[in-house]
Protein backbone atom coordinates (compact mmCIF):
# COMPACT_ATOMS: atom_id res chain seq x y z
CA UNK A 1 0.00 0.00 0.00
CA UNK A 2 1.29 3.51 -0.48
CA UNK A 3 3.27 5.74 1.91
CA UNK A 4 2.56 8.65 3.29
CA UNK A 5 5.03 10.64 1.21
CA UNK A 6 3.06 8.85 -1.75
CA UNK A 7 -0.28 10.31 -0.63
CA UNK A 8 1.67 13.65 -0.17
CA UNK A 9 3.20 14.27 -3.97
CA UNK A 10 -0.38 12.96 -5.34
CA UNK A 11 -2.50 15.98 -3.38
CA UNK A 12 -0.24 18.55 -4.24
CA UNK A 13 -0.59 17.25 -7.66
CA UNK A 14 -3.86 17.87 -8.03
CA UNK A 15 -3.88 21.05 -5.55
CA UNK A 16 -1.81 22.66 -7.76
CA UNK A 17 -4.12 25.34 -9.96
CA UNK A 18 -5.60 26.19 -6.40
CA UNK A 19 -2.12 27.72 -5.24
CA UNK A 20 -2.84 31.02 -6.45
CA UNK A 21 -1.45 34.55 -5.19
CA UNK A 22 1.71 33.07 -4.73
CA UNK A 23 0.84 30.26 -1.77
CA UNK A 24 3.08 27.97 -1.56
CA UNK A 25 1.49 24.86 -1.30
CA UNK A 26 2.85 22.69 2.11
CA UNK A 27 1.51 19.56 4.39
CA UNK A 28 -0.14 22.96 6.57
CA UNK A 29 -1.99 24.19 3.81
CA UNK A 30 -6.19 24.28 4.37
CA UNK A 31 -7.89 22.86 1.97
CA UNK A 32 -11.06 24.82 2.60
CA UNK A 33 -10.32 28.02 4.33
CA UNK A 34 -6.56 28.57 2.97
CA UNK A 35 -7.01 26.89 -0.97
CA UNK A 36 -10.83 27.47 -0.76
CA UNK A 37 -12.14 24.31 -1.84
CA UNK A 38 -15.74 24.19 -2.19
CA UNK A 39 -17.04 21.21 -0.67
CA UNK A 40 -17.76 19.61 -4.63
CA UNK A 41 -14.47 20.57 -4.95
CA UNK A 42 -12.98 18.56 -2.60
CA UNK A 43 -15.50 15.62 -3.33
CA UNK A 44 -13.80 16.08 -6.45
CA UNK A 45 -10.21 15.73 -5.13
CA UNK A 46 -10.77 12.10 -2.75
CA UNK A 47 -12.47 10.70 -6.64
CA UNK A 48 -9.21 11.75 -7.86
CA UNK A 49 -7.17 10.11 -5.19
CA UNK A 50 -9.26 7.25 -5.43
CA UNK A 51 -8.92 6.61 -8.84
CA UNK A 52 -5.43 7.04 -8.84
CA UNK A 53 -4.67 4.76 -6.10
CA UNK A 54 -7.16 2.36 -6.91
CA UNK A 55 -8.45 2.46 -3.09
CA UNK A 56 -11.89 3.13 -1.54
CA UNK A 57 -11.82 6.30 0.50
CA UNK A 58 -15.14 6.80 2.87
CA UNK A 59 -16.83 10.19 3.17
CA UNK A 60 -16.66 9.67 6.84
CA UNK A 61 -13.23 10.52 6.79
CA UNK A 62 -14.34 14.28 5.46
CA UNK A 63 -14.89 15.94 8.85
CA UNK A 64 -11.27 15.43 10.38
CA UNK A 65 -9.53 17.06 7.59
CA UNK A 66 -8.29 20.66 7.24
CA UNK A 67 -5.20 20.62 6.23
CA UNK A 68 -3.33 18.63 3.69
CA UNK A 69 -1.14 16.42 6.32
CA UNK A 70 -4.59 15.30 7.33
CA UNK A 71 -5.69 13.79 4.63
CA UNK A 72 -2.42 12.50 3.81
CA UNK A 73 -2.08 10.77 7.06
CA UNK A 74 -5.93 9.48 7.07
CA UNK A 75 -4.99 8.00 3.84
CA UNK A 76 -2.29 5.97 5.43
CA UNK A 77 -4.11 4.95 7.90
CA UNK A 78 -7.19 3.48 6.38
CA UNK A 79 -5.30 1.91 3.46
CA UNK A 80 -2.56 0.31 5.82
CA UNK B 1 -25.97 34.78 18.97
CA UNK B 2 -22.99 31.94 18.23
CA UNK B 3 -25.37 29.41 18.05
CA UNK B 4 -27.45 31.22 15.58
CA UNK B 5 -24.25 32.24 13.30
CA UNK B 6 -24.02 29.01 11.00
CA UNK B 7 -28.08 30.14 9.95
CA UNK B 8 -27.11 33.18 8.53
CA UNK B 9 -27.15 31.99 4.71
CA UNK B 10 -30.95 31.22 5.23
CA UNK B 11 -31.98 34.32 6.78
CA UNK B 12 -30.36 36.14 3.86
CA UNK B 13 -31.75 34.41 1.74
CA UNK B 14 -35.49 34.77 3.67
CA UNK B 15 -34.85 38.81 3.15
CA UNK B 16 -33.90 38.21 -0.24
CA UNK B 17 -37.43 36.76 -0.71
CA UNK B 18 -38.92 39.03 1.27
CA UNK B 19 -37.44 41.84 -0.93
CA UNK B 20 -38.92 40.87 -3.93
CA UNK B 21 -42.14 39.84 -2.32
CA UNK B 22 -42.05 35.67 -2.64
CA UNK B 23 -42.19 33.19 -0.13
CA UNK B 24 -41.95 30.05 -1.55
CA UNK B 25 -40.89 27.80 0.91
CA UNK B 26 -43.57 27.08 3.37
CA UNK B 27 -46.22 28.83 0.96
CA UNK B 28 -49.66 28.55 2.85
CA UNK B 29 -52.83 26.36 1.80
CA UNK B 30 -55.53 28.17 3.43
CA UNK B 31 -58.20 26.03 1.84
CA UNK B 32 -57.80 22.50 -0.05
CA UNK B 33 -60.38 22.40 -2.25
CA UNK B 34 -59.83 18.87 -3.91
CA UNK B 35 -56.88 16.53 -4.04
CA UNK B 36 -55.86 19.38 -7.10
CA UNK B 37 -57.21 22.62 -6.21
CA UNK B 38 -56.35 25.24 -3.13
CA UNK B 39 -56.17 28.32 -2.42
CA UNK B 40 -52.80 28.85 -1.61
CA UNK B 41 -51.48 32.80 -0.52
CA UNK B 42 -54.63 34.08 -0.96
CA UNK B 43 -54.78 32.29 -4.78
CA UNK B 44 -57.05 29.75 -5.99
CA UNK B 45 -54.18 27.46 -8.04
CA UNK B 46 -54.01 23.89 -9.60
CA UNK B 47 -52.05 22.31 -7.10
CA UNK B 48 -49.06 20.97 -9.40
CA UNK B 49 -46.43 19.86 -7.28
CA UNK B 50 -48.16 17.26 -4.62
CA UNK B 51 -47.22 13.85 -4.82
CA UNK B 52 -50.76 13.01 -4.68
CA UNK B 53 -50.29 11.03 -7.61
CA UNK B 54 -53.06 8.50 -7.46
CA UNK B 55 -55.19 11.48 -5.94
CA UNK B 56 -56.87 9.49 -2.87
CA UNK B 57 -56.74 12.02 -0.29
CA UNK B 58 -60.21 12.78 -0.90
CA UNK B 59 -61.41 9.40 -1.97
CA UNK B 60 -64.77 8.78 0.20
CA UNK B 61 -63.79 4.97 0.79
CA UNK B 62 -60.63 6.39 2.63
CA UNK B 63 -62.24 9.28 4.14
CA UNK B 64 -64.73 6.99 5.69
CA UNK B 65 -62.32 4.37 7.26
CA UNK B 66 -60.28 7.05 8.75
CA UNK B 67 -63.75 8.44 10.27
CA UNK B 68 -64.59 5.32 11.80
CA UNK B 69 -60.98 4.65 12.91
CA UNK B 70 -61.19 7.77 15.04
CA UNK B 71 -64.79 6.59 16.28
CA UNK B 72 -63.62 3.47 17.53
CA UNK B 73 -59.99 3.76 18.27
CA UNK B 74 -59.62 7.33 19.04
CA UNK B 75 -56.95 10.36 17.27
CA UNK B 76 -53.94 8.33 18.42
CA UNK B 77 -51.90 5.75 19.83
CA UNK B 78 -50.25 7.69 22.28
CA UNK B 79 -47.38 4.87 22.36
CA UNK B 80 -44.33 3.00 20.92
CA UNK B 81 -44.62 0.33 18.59
CA UNK B 82 -42.79 -1.80 21.13
CA UNK B 83 -45.20 -0.85 24.16
CA UNK B 84 -48.53 0.16 23.98
CA UNK B 85 -49.02 1.38 20.17
CA UNK B 86 -49.51 -1.43 18.34
CA UNK B 87 -52.88 -1.83 17.50
CA UNK B 88 -54.55 -5.57 15.62
CA UNK B 89 -54.69 -2.97 12.21
CA UNK B 90 -50.75 -2.16 12.35
CA UNK B 91 -50.30 -5.69 12.24
CA UNK B 92 -52.84 -6.27 9.58
CA UNK B 93 -51.39 -3.20 7.10
CA UNK B 94 -48.21 -5.33 7.58
CA UNK B 95 -49.45 -8.10 6.65
CA UNK B 96 -51.16 -6.31 3.69
CA UNK B 97 -47.76 -4.73 2.81
CA UNK B 98 -45.78 -7.83 2.62
CA UNK B 99 -48.90 -9.85 0.68
CA UNK B 100 -48.84 -7.08 -1.49
CA UNK B 101 -45.06 -7.27 -2.40
CA UNK B 102 -45.23 -10.74 -2.14
CA UNK B 103 -42.65 -10.64 0.61
CA UNK B 104 -42.12 -12.54 3.71
CA UNK B 105 -42.00 -9.61 6.29
CA UNK B 106 -43.24 -5.89 6.51
CA UNK B 107 -42.39 -2.96 8.92
CA UNK B 108 -44.35 -0.33 9.56
CA UNK B 109 -43.13 3.18 10.64
CA UNK B 110 -44.79 6.65 11.62
CA UNK B 111 -43.25 8.19 8.63
CA UNK B 112 -41.41 7.54 5.26
CA UNK B 113 -38.43 9.53 7.06
CA UNK B 114 -38.92 7.10 9.88
CA UNK B 115 -38.42 4.52 7.38
CA UNK B 116 -35.30 5.05 5.30
CA UNK B 117 -34.14 6.70 7.91
CA UNK B 118 -34.11 4.25 10.66
CA UNK B 119 -33.19 1.19 7.40
CA UNK B 120 -30.33 2.83 6.70
CA UNK B 121 -28.84 3.38 10.41
CA UNK B 122 -29.61 0.44 11.63
CA UNK B 123 -28.50 -2.62 9.00
CA UNK B 124 -25.54 -1.13 8.28
CA UNK B 125 -23.04 -0.24 11.26
CA UNK B 126 -19.64 0.78 12.38
CA UNK B 127 -17.23 -1.41 10.59
CA UNK B 128 -20.06 -2.35 7.99
CA UNK B 129 -20.16 -0.50 4.63
CA UNK B 130 -22.92 1.55 2.86
CA UNK B 131 -22.12 2.46 -1.50
CA UNK B 132 -24.57 4.79 -2.03
CA UNK B 133 -26.00 6.90 -5.05
CA UNK B 134 -24.56 10.33 -4.46
CA UNK B 135 -28.40 11.96 -5.27
CA UNK B 136 -30.14 9.79 -2.36
CA UNK B 137 -32.61 11.98 -0.26
CA UNK B 138 -31.82 13.31 3.00
CA UNK B 139 -33.54 10.50 5.11
CA UNK B 140 -31.11 8.45 3.29
CA UNK B 141 -28.34 10.23 4.10
CA UNK B 142 -28.93 11.26 7.61
CA UNK B 143 -29.56 7.71 8.30
CA UNK B 144 -26.39 6.44 7.26
CA UNK B 145 -25.10 8.87 8.91
CA UNK B 146 -26.11 7.96 11.83
CA UNK B 147 -25.62 4.38 12.01
CA UNK B 148 -22.17 4.63 11.79
CA UNK B 149 -20.44 2.67 8.59
CA UNK B 150 -18.24 4.13 6.25
CA UNK B 151 -20.01 5.57 3.32
CA UNK B 152 -19.00 5.81 -0.08
CA UNK B 153 -20.88 7.30 -2.75
CA UNK B 154 -21.37 6.76 -6.44
CA UNK B 155 -22.37 8.63 -9.17
CA UNK B 156 -25.83 9.11 -9.67
CA UNK B 157 -26.97 6.43 -11.86
CA UNK B 158 -23.70 5.63 -12.85
CA UNK B 159 -23.51 1.30 -12.92
CA UNK B 160 -19.39 1.54 -13.83
CA UNK B 161 -18.92 3.68 -11.15
CA UNK B 162 -20.80 1.61 -8.34
CA UNK B 163 -19.09 -1.33 -9.75
CA UNK B 164 -15.55 -0.02 -9.35
CA UNK B 165 -16.44 0.83 -5.73
CA UNK B 166 -17.93 -2.39 -4.79
CA UNK B 167 -14.82 -4.36 -6.82
CA UNK B 168 -12.67 -1.60 -4.68
CA UNK B 169 -14.21 -2.69 -1.32
CA UNK B 170 -12.67 -6.41 -1.70
CA UNK B 171 -14.12 -8.63 1.11
CA UNK B 172 -15.46 -5.85 2.70
CA UNK B 173 -18.51 -6.30 -0.12
CA UNK B 174 -19.72 -8.90 2.19
CA UNK B 175 -20.62 -6.59 5.12
CA UNK B 176 -22.00 -4.00 2.23
CA UNK B 177 -25.45 -2.16 2.00
CA UNK B 178 -26.04 -0.58 -1.41
CA UNK B 179 -28.67 1.90 -1.47
CA UNK B 180 -30.79 3.23 -4.31
CA UNK B 181 -34.06 4.91 -5.16
CA UNK B 182 -36.31 3.61 -7.83
CA UNK B 183 -37.46 6.98 -9.11
CA UNK B 184 -35.48 10.02 -7.54
CA UNK B 185 -37.47 12.33 -6.38
CA UNK B 186 -36.28 15.48 -8.40
CA UNK B 187 -35.97 14.61 -11.53
CA UNK B 188 -38.41 11.58 -11.81
CA UNK B 189 -35.44 9.61 -13.27
CA UNK B 190 -35.27 5.92 -12.57
CA UNK B 191 -32.40 4.00 -11.34
CA UNK B 192 -31.22 1.29 -13.85
CA UNK B 193 -31.96 -1.41 -11.35
CA UNK B 194 -31.51 -4.12 -13.66
CA UNK B 195 -27.59 -3.27 -14.53
CA UNK B 196 -27.57 -2.57 -10.38
CA UNK B 197 -28.98 -5.92 -9.31
CA UNK B 198 -26.45 -7.43 -12.01
CA UNK B 199 -23.94 -5.98 -10.57
CA UNK B 200 -24.64 -6.71 -7.08
CA UNK B 201 -25.55 -10.37 -7.76
CA UNK B 202 -22.07 -10.83 -9.29
CA UNK B 203 -20.09 -9.19 -5.89
CA UNK B 204 -22.56 -9.90 -3.02
CA UNK B 205 -23.58 -7.15 -0.49
CA UNK B 206 -26.80 -6.20 0.04
CA UNK B 207 -29.40 -4.11 -1.72
CA UNK B 208 -32.15 -1.69 -0.22
CA UNK B 209 -34.23 0.17 -2.57
CA UNK B 210 -36.06 3.33 -1.84
CA UNK B 211 -39.31 3.18 -3.94
CA UNK B 212 -41.23 6.57 -2.23
CA UNK B 213 -42.22 7.70 -5.75
CA UNK B 214 -42.88 4.54 -7.47
CA UNK B 215 -45.15 2.61 -5.58
CA UNK B 216 -48.39 1.87 -7.62
CA UNK B 217 -47.00 3.48 -10.24
CA UNK B 218 -44.53 0.96 -12.42
CA UNK B 219 -44.62 -2.49 -12.65
CA UNK B 220 -47.08 -5.59 -12.65
CA UNK B 221 -48.69 -4.69 -9.43
CA UNK B 222 -47.37 -1.28 -9.05
CA UNK B 223 -44.73 -2.32 -6.91
CA UNK B 224 -42.45 0.18 -8.51
CA UNK B 225 -38.88 0.18 -10.36
CA UNK B 226 -37.90 -2.85 -9.07
CA UNK B 227 -40.78 -5.08 -10.31
CA UNK B 228 -40.65 -2.88 -13.74
CA UNK B 229 -37.15 -3.77 -14.14
CA UNK B 230 -37.90 -7.88 -13.24
CA UNK B 231 -35.36 -7.71 -10.36
CA UNK B 232 -37.46 -7.96 -7.24
CA UNK B 233 -35.33 -11.15 -6.20
CA UNK B 234 -31.73 -9.56 -6.34
CA UNK B 235 -33.74 -6.37 -3.91
CA UNK B 236 -33.43 -6.84 -0.39
CA UNK B 237 -35.20 -4.55 1.05
CA UNK B 238 -37.83 -2.28 -0.35
CA UNK B 239 -38.64 1.30 1.50
CA UNK B 240 -41.18 3.33 0.58
CA UNK B 241 -43.94 6.03 2.12
CA UNK B 242 -47.68 6.12 2.59
CA UNK B 243 -47.75 9.15 1.82
CA UNK B 244 -47.29 10.02 -1.46
CA UNK B 245 -49.54 7.56 -3.82
CA UNK B 246 -51.90 6.24 -0.52
CA UNK B 247 -51.98 9.98 0.54
CA UNK B 248 -51.73 9.80 4.01
CA UNK B 249 -48.42 9.59 6.23
CA UNK B 250 -46.41 6.48 7.67
CA UNK B 251 -43.86 4.53 5.89
CA UNK B 252 -42.69 1.00 5.57
CA UNK B 253 -39.76 -1.26 5.13
CA UNK B 254 -40.56 -5.16 3.62
CA UNK B 255 -38.27 -7.89 2.60
CA UNK B 256 -37.94 -11.79 2.33
CA UNK B 257 -35.26 -11.92 4.86
CA UNK B 258 -36.63 -13.20 8.47
CA UNK B 259 -33.64 -11.41 10.03
CA UNK B 260 -36.51 -8.47 9.47
CA UNK B 261 -38.49 -9.28 12.67
CA UNK B 262 -35.16 -9.44 14.82
CA UNK B 263 -34.08 -5.80 12.95
CA UNK B 264 -37.14 -4.18 13.99
CA UNK B 265 -36.58 -4.09 17.41
CA UNK B 266 -33.38 -2.35 16.82
CA UNK B 267 -34.73 0.39 14.69
CA UNK B 268 -34.31 3.48 16.95
CA UNK B 269 -36.94 5.60 14.79
CA UNK B 270 -39.42 2.48 14.70
CA UNK B 271 -39.03 2.34 18.62
CA UNK B 272 -38.83 6.17 19.95
CA UNK B 273 -41.76 7.45 18.56
CA UNK B 274 -45.84 6.91 18.58
CA UNK B 275 -46.94 4.46 16.18
CA UNK B 276 -49.20 5.90 13.42
CA UNK B 277 -52.60 7.15 14.38
CA UNK B 278 -55.48 4.91 13.93
CA UNK B 279 -57.15 7.04 11.03
CA UNK B 280 -53.55 7.17 9.13
CA UNK B 281 -53.58 3.31 9.37
CA UNK B 282 -57.06 2.82 8.18
CA UNK B 283 -56.89 5.05 5.02
CA UNK B 284 -53.66 3.55 4.37
CA UNK B 285 -55.20 -0.01 3.99
CA UNK B 286 -57.98 1.34 1.91
CA UNK B 287 -55.90 2.99 -0.20
CA UNK B 288 -53.06 -0.21 -0.67
CA UNK B 289 -56.44 -1.43 -1.70
CA UNK B 290 -57.70 0.96 -3.70
CA UNK B 291 -54.83 1.12 -5.40
CA UNK B 292 -54.60 -2.74 -6.46
CA UNK B 293 -58.42 -2.69 -7.53
CA UNK B 294 -58.54 0.59 -9.96
CA UNK B 295 -55.85 0.52 -12.24
CA UNK B 296 -57.23 2.66 -14.15
CA UNK B 297 -55.73 5.58 -11.80
CA UNK B 298 -52.33 4.62 -12.90
CA UNK B 299 -52.88 4.96 -16.32
CA UNK B 300 -54.24 8.44 -16.04
CA UNK B 301 -51.41 9.07 -14.24
CA UNK B 302 -48.98 8.61 -16.99
CA UNK B 303 -51.57 9.80 -19.09
CA UNK B 304 -51.05 13.23 -17.42
CA UNK B 305 -47.46 12.47 -17.07
CA UNK B 306 -46.91 12.33 -20.86
CA UNK B 307 -49.12 15.20 -21.50
CA UNK B 308 -47.32 17.68 -19.10
CA UNK B 309 -44.11 16.02 -20.34
CA UNK B 310 -44.85 17.09 -23.39
CA UNK B 311 -46.46 20.16 -23.70
CA UNK B 312 -43.41 21.85 -21.21
CA UNK B 313 -41.00 20.50 -23.89
CA UNK B 314 -42.84 22.38 -26.62
CA UNK B 315 -42.95 25.27 -25.34
CA UNK B 316 -39.22 24.98 -25.37
CA UNK B 317 -38.49 24.47 -21.15
CA UNK B 318 -35.62 22.12 -20.88
CA UNK B 319 -37.33 19.45 -18.71
CA UNK B 320 -36.33 16.30 -17.16
CA UNK B 321 -34.49 13.64 -18.92
CA UNK B 322 -37.34 10.98 -18.84
CA UNK B 323 -41.12 11.28 -18.90
CA UNK B 324 -42.89 10.39 -14.99
CA UNK B 325 -45.12 11.84 -13.02
CA UNK B 326 -42.44 14.20 -11.61
CA UNK B 327 -41.97 16.36 -14.12
CA UNK B 328 -39.02 19.14 -13.33
CA UNK B 329 -37.95 22.31 -15.27
CA UNK B 330 -34.46 23.08 -15.17
CA UNK B 331 -33.55 26.50 -14.67
CA UNK B 332 -29.89 28.06 -14.89
CA UNK B 333 -30.76 31.56 -13.03
CA UNK B 334 -31.73 31.26 -9.28
CA UNK B 335 -32.90 34.42 -9.49
CA UNK B 336 -35.09 33.63 -12.93
CA UNK B 337 -36.58 30.44 -11.05
CA UNK B 338 -37.94 32.93 -7.46
CA UNK B 339 -40.02 34.84 -9.99
CA UNK B 340 -40.86 32.11 -12.50
CA UNK B 341 -42.26 30.39 -9.52
CA UNK B 342 -43.84 33.50 -7.92
CA UNK B 343 -45.69 34.30 -11.75
CA UNK B 344 -46.87 30.28 -12.21
CA UNK B 345 -48.94 30.94 -8.84
CA UNK B 346 -50.58 34.30 -10.11
CA UNK B 347 -51.16 31.94 -13.05
CA UNK B 348 -52.50 29.52 -11.22
CA UNK B 349 -50.24 26.98 -10.95
CA UNK B 350 -48.57 25.81 -7.49
CA UNK B 351 -45.31 23.89 -8.54
CA UNK B 352 -42.27 23.32 -6.23
CA UNK B 353 -39.21 25.98 -6.51
CA UNK B 354 -36.03 23.91 -5.55
CA UNK B 355 -32.77 25.65 -5.12
CA UNK B 356 -29.25 23.89 -4.54
CA UNK B 357 -28.32 22.22 -2.46
CA UNK B 358 -31.93 20.24 -2.39
CA UNK B 359 -31.42 20.32 -6.48
CA UNK B 360 -28.74 17.56 -7.87
CA UNK B 361 -26.69 20.47 -9.51
CA UNK B 362 -26.07 23.79 -8.80
CA UNK B 363 -29.20 24.90 -10.71
CA UNK B 364 -32.70 25.63 -9.91
CA UNK B 365 -35.85 23.71 -10.45
CA UNK B 366 -39.72 24.01 -10.96
CA UNK B 367 -40.89 20.87 -9.76
CA UNK B 368 -44.04 19.54 -10.98
CA UNK B 369 -46.06 16.15 -10.23
CA UNK B 370 -49.29 15.08 -12.13
CA UNK B 371 -51.91 13.63 -10.10
CA UNK B 372 -54.20 10.62 -11.53
CA UNK B 373 -56.97 13.11 -10.26
CA UNK B 374 -55.81 16.35 -12.72
CA UNK B 375 -58.43 16.60 -15.88
CA UNK B 376 -56.76 17.04 -19.32
CA UNK B 377 -58.11 20.69 -18.67
CA UNK B 378 -56.17 21.11 -15.57
CA UNK B 379 -52.96 19.92 -17.17
CA UNK B 380 -53.74 22.18 -19.80
CA UNK B 381 -53.83 25.05 -17.27
CA UNK B 382 -51.04 24.52 -15.70
CA UNK B 383 -48.97 24.46 -19.72
CA UNK B 384 -51.39 27.56 -19.89
CA UNK B 385 -48.92 29.29 -16.87
CA UNK B 386 -45.70 28.23 -17.80
CA UNK B 387 -46.33 29.92 -21.58
CA UNK B 388 -47.55 32.95 -19.77
CA UNK B 389 -43.50 32.60 -18.34
CA UNK B 390 -42.42 33.77 -21.73
CA UNK B 391 -44.75 36.79 -22.73
CA UNK B 392 -43.12 39.44 -20.27
CA UNK B 393 -39.64 39.11 -19.86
Amino acid sequence: MPEYNEFLAHIFDILKPYAKRGLILNENSELVTELGLTSLQVMELIEQIEDHFDICIPLNILPDIRTVRDLAVKLETITA
Amino acid sequence: MSLFEKFQPIVDIRAELEAVGVMPFGAVTEKILSPTEAIVNGRKVILAGTNNYLGLTFDPECIAAAKQAIDELGTGTTGSRMANGTFIDHVRLEQELAQFFDRGHAIVFSTGYAATMGMGSTLAGPGDVIVLDADSHASIYDGVRLGGADIVRFRHNDVADLEKRLRRLGERVENTLIIVEGMYSMLGDQAPLADIAEVKQRYGGMLLVDEAHSLGMLGKHGRGVAEAAGVEDAVDFVVGTFSKSLGATGGYCVSNHAELEAVRFAIRSYIFTASPSPSVVASTRVALRLMQERPELRDRLWENAHRLYAGLKQLGFKVSPEVSPVVAVTIEDRDQSIAWWARLLQAGAYVNLVMPPASPGDYSLLRCSVSAAHSSVQIDSILDAFASLGNTE
